[in-house]
């Protein structure tokens, strides 16, 4: 796992180096400080869903199925939120403001690595899930706990990476 | 037998199961289900040989276009479209896919265990890779079929934006071409992914990382690069295809983009590559040296660091591809020194080979003649790639005939012949027989005759001012004669691939059994039986030192005595 996250860094660091590359490069409207608000309730989901999975990582350590299983589906939840600001921001942009990937530059890069960054929640989630549903059926226990810890990795990378991207588009970028 | 429960005598069949006839489905039905590491192994070997035969066929093809002036033996076209494909072909689906064959085979014997870390990804990586390799040749066939060569590549290996752009490329050669390589890429991340953990965490007892073979290493570096190499190129074409399917501006220089950073891109992926590509020919060369010259590996902790050093310092001299491309002198320059600074790591690998032979009770076989030219062949393209590392020299002699010479050189003369000396050195472990010494020998000395022709000819062709990729030429140019030589020596190296193909076929019938051991070696994939059972070890074996079989062979003088 730390394997394919080292991987996955490099498509990041492409990606994020092009939207760096492109700041400021427009030939036409609408610019990132016109459209952009920051979106601060939706980081701060993510990035506490980094302390649940942490947190339900202990309780499966110790055992504790019931806890592990709570903490994980608020793990869910906050991922969740989280794709759903996405969605709503999105759809402000396309709608209101009338970026689309095709309008500049900005739209191209923006919607590239924000998306990029949204499937990986997305494919994160799906494991999130599946795990969720082997617990609640009674799959899973404390014997798997370093099975759990490398998704928890792969979640945490994922959050991680939302630091790199948040503090290249909403602030260095606006 | 005392334990002897069977009821009636003969009631159950106790032939072994390869020993029992069985119906071909059956047999295609095993291999393509397989997931034991040694299988993996050949089918990626089979393929890329496979591969290599059509990239030949393409690079004939151009030369005798290219042999004589004003020539129309290809259609323009076609010519664009093969010598893209050869590129794309040798390295994407000959090169990559046959240097992790030899992992894939190897490392697990050599560390001692039973398989890879991820058996069933290991399968994945390589379906993926071969499906990567049929879709980019089904693009001959694909869209307008066999006329003109139907929807095949034809931007140049490289595709430089903005040439792959939906304005100037229509149809969908660009699309397969990064679609294909997008598939094969995640195949060769697989398995980079596995080679990794296994050698992290398969080793057998005794085998810490510094008694692992330099094989092992190198492939463990070399892995260590794929993740960080393949990547980015994996982004760029998606990039591309945003740009061709969401009308996208990363590359459209009309909206803003840049082609330019296709070109950064690209050769992030591209330089690095061409160290993943080498870096296991290395690897062939340390384990086939020390054998044949009877002697161990000279400087092993200094051979680890120079390729872990070459590692990285690869990863910062891609824009000595692009002087020509209008960058700041600043970079120029940085480009300049850093590549230069390649030359150190790899110049100390020579001298380490040189002083492993020095001195050495050198035997001249098959393996050990391809490694010796590798040797001269390699620094003869180190040099030259000194050359072009030059600003103003590459300025003068970018994109000509002198670079084409340079690579080929590299990828010919380097990897091709360490490729060939693999399989000569394992082939005997693969199959349980030997391959016919006698047509090895012929080939060799064909193939470096028809190389040395070739490609030492192309240097002066490319000094006279040939541009690279051209169609065809007029005659007072004065390059008809060195062509027609050029040409003359392609046809010399097909021949000896051919004698090549038929001493595989024919060793794998007639070949002298090979038993465990036939050279005399001393890493643990010659302690088991050729070809080796599927559980590799009957018991898992013990390690002491760097040459395991050493040790067995010589309990008098072993080599832990002499080891920190």
């Amino acid at each position: 796992m730390l394997s394919l996250i080292i991987g996955e860094c490099g498509i990041f660091t492409i990606f994020v180096v092009a939207y760096i590359y492109y700041i400021g490069k427009d030939l036409s409207g609408p610019t990132p400080q016109q459209v952009l608000d920051i979106p601060i309730f939706n980081t701060v989901c993510l990035l506490s869903s980094s302390v649940t999975i942490w947190l339900a990582e202990r309780q499966i350590d110790r055992g504790k199925m019931k806890s592990f299983a709570a903490l994980w589906g608020l793990t869910i939840a906050l991922g969740i939120i989280f794709i759903v600001g996405t969605g709503f921001e999105w759809h402000k942009l396309i709608f209101q403001d009338g970026l689309t990937i095709r309008t500049n530059l900005f739209g191209t890069t923006f919607y590239s690595l924000v998306g990029l960054h949204a499937t990986h929640v997305v494919v994160g989630l799906i494991g999130l899930i599946l795990i969720l549903l082997f617990t609640l059926t009674g799959h899973v226990n404390e014997t798997h706990s370093e099975r759990i810890q490398v998704w928890a990795l792969y979640w945490h990378f994922v959050d991680a990476v939302w630091i790199v991207v948040f503090t290249v588009v909403y602030i260095v970028g606006r | 037998m005392a334990d002897q429960t069977l009821p009636i005598a003969g009631a159950l069949d106790l032939t072994p199961i390869h020993h029992r006839p069985r119906p071909l489905v059956e047999w295609l039905h095993d291999w393509v289900i397989t997931v034991d590491h040694k299988r993996l192994g050949i089918l990626y070997i089979v393929y890329s040989l496979f591969f290599l035969l059509v990239a030949g066929v393409e690079a004939i093809c151009i030369r005798i276009q290219l042999a004589v002036p004003n020539n129309h033996f290809l259609p323009p076209e076609v010519f664009n479209r093969f010598f893209t494909m050869h590129g794309t072909t040798m390295v994407f689906l000959v090169g990559m896919p046959i240097l992790f064959g030899f992992a894939n085979y190897l490392v697990p014997l050599m560390i001692g265990a039973r398989d890879m870390a991820f058996p069933r990804l290991n399968a994945f990586s390589f379906w993926l890779t071969a499906f990567g390799g049929i879709l980019l040749y089904y693009s001959f066939i694909g869209g307008f079929g066999l006329y003109g060569m139907g929807n095949a590549p034809d931007v140049g290996w490289f595709a430089y934006a903005p040439l792959t752009e939906k304005p100037f490329s229509v149809g969908h050669p660009v699309d397969y071409w990064a679609l294909a390589l997008i598939l094969s890429g995640f195949g060769t991340l697989g398995t980079a992914i596995n080679i990794i953990a296994t050698t992290l965490s398969m080793r057998c007892r005794g085998m810490t990382l510094l008694r692992m073979p330099l094989f092992v290493w190198l492939m463990l570096v070399v892995s260590g690069m794929t993740l960080v190499t393949i990547t980015p190129l994996t982004a760029a074409q998606v990039m591309l295809l945003i740009d061709r399917y969401l009308g996208g501006h990363f590359f459209d220089a009309q909206a803003g983009g840049s082609a330019v950073i296709w070109a950064h891109f690209f050769w992030i992926f591209g330089h690095p590559e061409v160290y993943i590509l080498v870096l296991p020919a290395f690897a062939i060369e340390n384990e086939i040296v020390p054998v044949f010259a009877r002697k161990a590996i000279f400087g092993y902790p200094a051979m680890v660091a120079a390729s872990v050093g070459i590692a990285f310092v690869s990863m910062g001299v891609w824009a000595h591809h692009m002087f020509t491309i209008g960058m700041t002198s600043v970079s120029n320059t940085f480009f300049v020194l850093s590549t230069m600074l390649v030359s150190i790591p790899t110049g100390i690998k020579i001298f380490n080979w040189l002083a492993t032979l020095w001195g050495g009770k050198i035997r001249f076989t098959v393996p050990m003649l391809f490694a010796i030219a590798f040797l001269f062949q390699f620094l003869i393209a180190g040099l030259t790639g000194i050359m072009l590392a030059v600003a103003p020299w590459d300025w003068q002699l970018h994109n000509s005939y002198f670079l084409i010479a340079h690579f080929h050189y590299v990828l010919v003369g380097a990897i091709v012949m360490n490729i060939f000396a693999g399989i000569y050195y394992w082939y005997p472990k693969a199959t349980g027989r030997m391959l016919n010494e006698t047509l090895g020998k012929w080939h060799f000395w064909i193939f470096v005759i028809g190389f040395h022709i070739t490609f030492d000819t192309m240097h002066f062709v490319g000094f006279l001012g040939m541009p690279r990729q051209i169609y065809t030429y007029e005659p007072d140019r004065g390059w008809g004669h060195l062509n027609m030589i050029i040409s003359i020596g392609g046809f010399i190296q097909a021949i000896a691939v051919l004698i090549f193909a038929w001493n595989l076929i024919y060793s794998y019938r007639k070949g002298k059994a090979a038993g465990n051991d036939p050279w005399d070696a001393w890493t643990l994939e010659w302690s088991t039986p050729s070809p080796p059972p599927v559980y590799n070890f009957a018991a898992d074996p013990v390690v002491n030192s760097r040459r395991p079989l050493w040790d067995l062979k010589h309990p008098e003088d072993p080599d832990w005595k002499y080891e920190a």
